[in-house]
């Protein structure tokens, strides 16, 4: 044994020596994450010229959220029409749970310019969706492609407070966030939203977890319009709900799970989106109602946007045309029993597909005066504006 | 010369690897929380050290519940499994493998799909509680989920196999003759147990304590599926802050500051009940 050992000390300086060399290449490196503004389309694109010269590919890949579109037998009767209608092979995933995880997924490889893989993506409108049409990273639409849209989209697809000249968005459904309860253990009827800081049903009341809706329930319960509403009144709704926490009157704040809570009788009362509940009345809780109080409810809704560097954009576009045929939105309507673009599925439902319930229900086609009650949510443009609000709500549901 | 150089040519792997997948990321993670800015705008690197001191100011709340609950979760996975280890390991027989791999079987399970069925079965009015309440034993508005007790429940249950594999493999490679030898001295089966087997399954316990401490104060799942308006840990800050807010420069303070915190309490956790008591008892 001539070779010395290796001693600690050697080891040591070794290692020291190839990480502070790793270490630094890393660290210049690192002086800075790039922001993704300006990171999408240049401005001056010529969408008109850019579609002409897109090709239809005969398949798109399609992502959505979990049980919202018609399915029977695993298979999804919308689609398969679509497909033998048209040629199109369509990959639907139901991939995703939450904007913002979502988002922070895509996010990166939009902000690489690189196609996500998916041709056409369902977003709430809320900050992620506005921050795709900030940075550029969604294709305009070609409304010439979408004649169906023109001919059928009712009020709640042709007005959008987020979007207002259509550029990106053509809405899948659309919901309203207001109040459910438990008939066994609240006696009605409930007509205020109120009843969310009742003391009487301590622990027993359920708050969402999306800033967004928790915000505007406090704004709402003040008397306050969502949309106009200023810093100064989202403070006085934040110190509303969390007075509303200390006193113990929360349970939690949930995310989707809300409704099995309640259906399992761990809540009396809680925010609920319409057609959950809708859907849950309808296979075995007849006991829980869905109420917009008098203070109003907001509407929200999930639109079709096809993300830029999309490489199957005509496929998808000719879908976003086929959804808006009324015989096609009544398929899916009955199904996931949310509002409904269009007003002329209402009819189809009612004698063809024969279901007065869904056909009949405010909560699927609301008539104009019932939409006119509905407010919607502030609409975030700047990041400063949207860390003011989390600033003031993340802190209450995280405490 | 070349003796000089071979030693460092020889350990080149084990310091790429070491470099690589932890000197480089935990480098980028400092460079990153000291940075300021936003995910639209981008952030750079400011040397902003203040995001040390307020973010513990903020979420010190939750960075104390994560240790308190990774602590609680921790004994009592450790007073569940001791014995199940110790029977498999004494009383096991034959079936020793067997009952090894019933323990880990609900773990094939996926993990979410386990910490799901924790809130079926401590619902209001569930197989549990809706029993107890029937019976008159728990009032009518007593409830588990959405409290500490339950995420505890949670963190304790994903413990239980982590807890048991190491203290088992302590317990069997006791040598039983010196169990015999206890008794052939007149020790009492308890002094057997306290002089003789606790000492030596020390090092399963000290190993165990480190696998299910650590995990348990970082995770974030039990919480957020379990937990109530005032249970959130530190993982769900960190998962929030990162994920839903796009604000990395605090989503890599406050990982540092708990990675660093867990660093300080395993240090003193092996200086105190470490190396020294182990050695002394092996």
């Amino acid at each position: 044994m001539t070779q010395p050992r290796l001693s600690r000390r050697q080891v040591m300086k070794g290692a020291a020596g190839a990480a502070v060399s790793l270490g630094l290449a890393q660290l210049i490196a690192a002086c800075g994450l790039p922001g993704t503004r300006d990171t999408g389309w240049t401005a001056g694109t010529d969408w008109n010229a850019w579609w002409r010269d897109q090709q239809q590919n005969g398949q798109f890949n399609f992502a959505s959220w979990p049980l919202y579109i018609d399915t029977e037998g695993g298979k999804h009767p919308s689609i398969q029409k679509f497909s033998k209608q048209t040629g199109i092979d369509v990959t639907y995933s139901p991939v995703i749970q939450d904007n913002a995880s979502f988002f922070s997924q895509i996010s990166p490889v939009l902000q690489n310019g690189q196609s996500i893989g998916y041709d056409l993506i369902v977003m709430s409108n809320g900050w992620q969706l506005t921050q795709l049409m900030q940075n550029k990273w969604l294709t305009p639409l070609d409304h010439s492609r979408m004649p169906n849209f023109q001919k059928y989209a009712g009020s709640v697809a042709t007005n959008l407070a987020y979007d207002k000249h259509l550029t990106y968005c053509a809405v899948w459904q659309a919901g309203v966030t207001a109040i459910a309860y438990d008939e066994k253990q609240v006696d009605g009827p409930v007509d205020s939203i109120e009843i969310l800081f009742d003391p009487k049903y301590k622990g027993k009341i359920g708050m969402l977890s999306d800033p967004d809706e928790l915000g505007t329930a406090g704004l709402l319960a003040l008397g306050i319009n969502p949309q106009t509403s200023t810093y100064a009144d989202w403070q006085k709704s934040a110190d509303l709900l969390t007075k509303q926490r200390d006193d113990g009157l929360v349970r939690q704040y949930y995310d989707n799970s809300y409704i099995k809570a309640l259906e399992d009788g761990d809540l009396a009362v809680t925010q609920a989106y319409s057609g959950d509940v809708f859907q849950a009345q309808n296979s075995g809780y007849p006991h829980l109602k869905f109420v917009i109080p008098k203070q109003g409810a907001v509407i929200w809704r999930d639109n079709m946007v096809i993300p830029y560097h999309a490489e199957n954009p005509v496929d998808a576009i000719e879908w976003i045309n086929f959804a808006y045929k009324p015989e096609v939105a009544a398929l899916i309507a009955d199904w996931v029993n949310y509002i409904c673009p269009v007003p002329a599925a209402k009819p189809i439902i009612a004698n063809e597909l024969e279901d007065p319930t869904v056909a009949n229900s405010p909560l699927v086609f609301p008539s104009e005066a019932e939409l006119s009650r509905l407010k919607e949510y502030p609409v975030t443009e700047t990041i400063e504006t949207h860390e003011k609000w989390v600033g003031l709500f993340d802190p209450i549901i995280q405490s | 010369m070349k003796s000089r150089v071979v030693p460092y040519l020889q350990s080149a792997p084990a310091m790429l690897w070491l470099g690589l997948f932890f000197i480089v990321p935990l480098l980028a993670i400092v460079s990153i929380s000291l940075m300021t800015g936003n995910s639209i705008e981008g952030y750079t690197l400011t040397w902003n050290f203040s995001v040390f001191p307020d973010a513990l100011d903020q979420y010190s709340a939750q960075l104390g519940r994560s240790f308190l609950y990774g602590g609680i979760s921790t004994l009592l996975a450790l007073i569940a499994m001791y014995p199940v280890a110790y029977w498999i390991a004494f009383h096991g027989g034959r079936r020793k493998s067997l009952f090894l791999f019933l323990l880990l079987l609900p773990f094939l399970v996926s993990f979410i799909i386990r910490i799901l069925t924790w809130q079926f079965i401590l619902s209001d009015e569930g197989i549990v509680l809706g029993t107890l309440k029937d019976i008159g034993i728990l009032g009518e508005n007593a409830h588990i989920l959405s409290t500490p007790t339950a995420v505890i429940t949670g963190l304790t249950y994903d413990a239980l196999p982590w807890m048991a594999l190491p203290i088992y493999v302590a317990l069997e490679k006791i040598d039983r003759d010196l169990v015999e030898a206890a008794g052939d001295l007149y020790a009492s089966g308890y002094q057997q147990f306290r002089r003789v087997i606790l000492p030596l399954s020390a090092p399963g316990i000290y190993a165990g304590i480190l696998l299910v401490g650590i995990s348990n104060i970082g995770d974030y799942l039990s919480a957020q599926i379990l937990g109530g308006p005032s249970t959130t840990m530190i993982g769900n800050i960190i998962q929030t802050q990162y994920v839903q807010n796009g604000d990395y420069p605090v989503a890599s303070a406050l990982s540092l500051m708990l990675m660093l915190a867990l660093l300080l309490c395993v240090f003193v956790y092996a200086r105190v009940f470490g190396t020294r008591t182990i050695q002394e008892y092996a």
